[in-house]
């Protein structure tokens, strides 16, 4: 009964303070994967929403160049505005970097001290988690004017079949970033308290698979919505 | 799993078994080439959208898919370490990621967004 306990006992810090699960892996990170994988079937059921309804719009604003009645007789101007896009997708796809490196720094903290400059930034988790949260908090900027423009000149989420499909898949995108952005405030509020360190890095790890994936759905709307006419 | 041993002294502390790692997770220099691949690609698909003649053309859509597709994966098996983790991570991935795909495919046929051209050849 007592090696029992024992034995039990080190199971327990063996994993941090939980029992061992029988695949040998941690609940929580199954968890974020099952989870990633039922948000893949939510974004192609908005996506597929958008496609079905994309050249349906009796009325405009349209998202590409489109010929007017009578037949071309005028070109009418396309709403999505590429340069933009093209730059905030950049900016996401640089944090999904700035992510992954501050994981990277949250699992060498035990290692001895950097001595270079270089080594000293590649392993400060603040500075990159600083760096993902103030990203994604430009992603969404780039959002907030694109909505507004898009308002200005218009298109709201009922004027058209286009503005029904784009605002509700881009505004489900921009909900999970923005839980995404909170996400990464906790962690570095976390960092700032008591320091992540290695045994944190699991904790980290669920963050940065959550918002690689918010990453990969844009990755797949960017080039569905806003590049194929 | 043994966490402090002297003879292991990378990431000494993470747990790699509850993590899944399976392989050791790629060096910062590897998140920076993958940075620069997914960076060129993206712009090569903006410059393309700019030629009107390749817009016009039959590879217009497919290169701008296949482009995207090797982003989706190449974030997916770097940066989300699914080439280096437990293979239960890919088949809870990848199993729902089919059948979201398939309904996609399937709903854009159903809506007439696709259509196989039967009897082309004759």
């Amino acid at each position: 009964m007592a090696h029992a306990a024992a034995i039990h006992s080190a199971h327990d810090d063996s994993h941090g303070g939980h029992p061992p699960t029988s695949t040998g892996l941690d609940n929580k990170k199954i968890a974020i994967w099952a989870f990633i994988g039922s948000e893949c079937m939510l974004f192609a059921s908005l996506i597929s929403t958008y496609l079905i309804y994309k050249g349906r719009s009796v009325v405009g604003p349209y998202p590409h160049e489109v010929c007017g009645p009578p037949v071309c007789a005028t070109v009418l101007k396309p709403i999505l505005n590429i340069p933009v896009t093209s730059a905030s997708t950049f900016v996401l796809l640089m944090s999904s970097l700035a992510m992954v490196l501050a994981l990277a720094a949250v699992e060498m903290k035990d290692q001895p001290a950097p001595t270079t400059f270089g080594q000293k930034i590649l392993r400060s988790s603040k500075l990159w988690l600083w760096m993902t949260a103030l990203l994604g908090t430009t992603f969404l900027g780039f959002q907030a004017f694109e909505f507004t423009s898009f308002v200005h000149e218009g298109l709201t989420i009922k004027t058209n079949l286009f503005g029904s499909s784009f605002f509700t898949l881009t505004g489900f995108h921009g909900a999970h970033v923005t839980a995404g952005v909170l996400w990464l405030l906790t962690l570095l509020a976390i960092d700032y308290r008591r320091g992540l360190g290695p045994k944190d890095a699991l904790n980290v790890d669920l963050a940065a698979l959550y918002w690689h994936f918010v990453d990969v759905v844009w990755i797949a709307i960017f080039t569905l919505v806003y590049l194929i006419k | 799993m043994a966490h402090d041993s002297s003879d292991t002294p990378v990431v000494a502390h993470v747990d790699h078994t509850s993590m899944g790692i399976e392989k050791e997770h790629p060096t910062w220099s590897t998140y920076w080439k993958v940075a620069v691949i997914l960076t060129l690609i993206t712009v090569v698909e903006v410059w393309i959208y700019y030629i009107p003649s390749f817009v016009a053309s039959r590879l217009f859509v497919p290169s701008l898919l296949i482009m995207s597709a090797v982003k989706f994966v190449t974030v997916v098996l770097f940066y989300m370490h699914l080439r280096y983790d437990h293979k239960l991570f890919r088949v809870l991935f990848t199993g729902p990621l089919i059948i979201a795909m398939t309904t996609l495919i399937g709903l854009m046929f159903l809506f007439g967004k696709l259509s196989l051209r039967v009897g082309a050849l004759n």
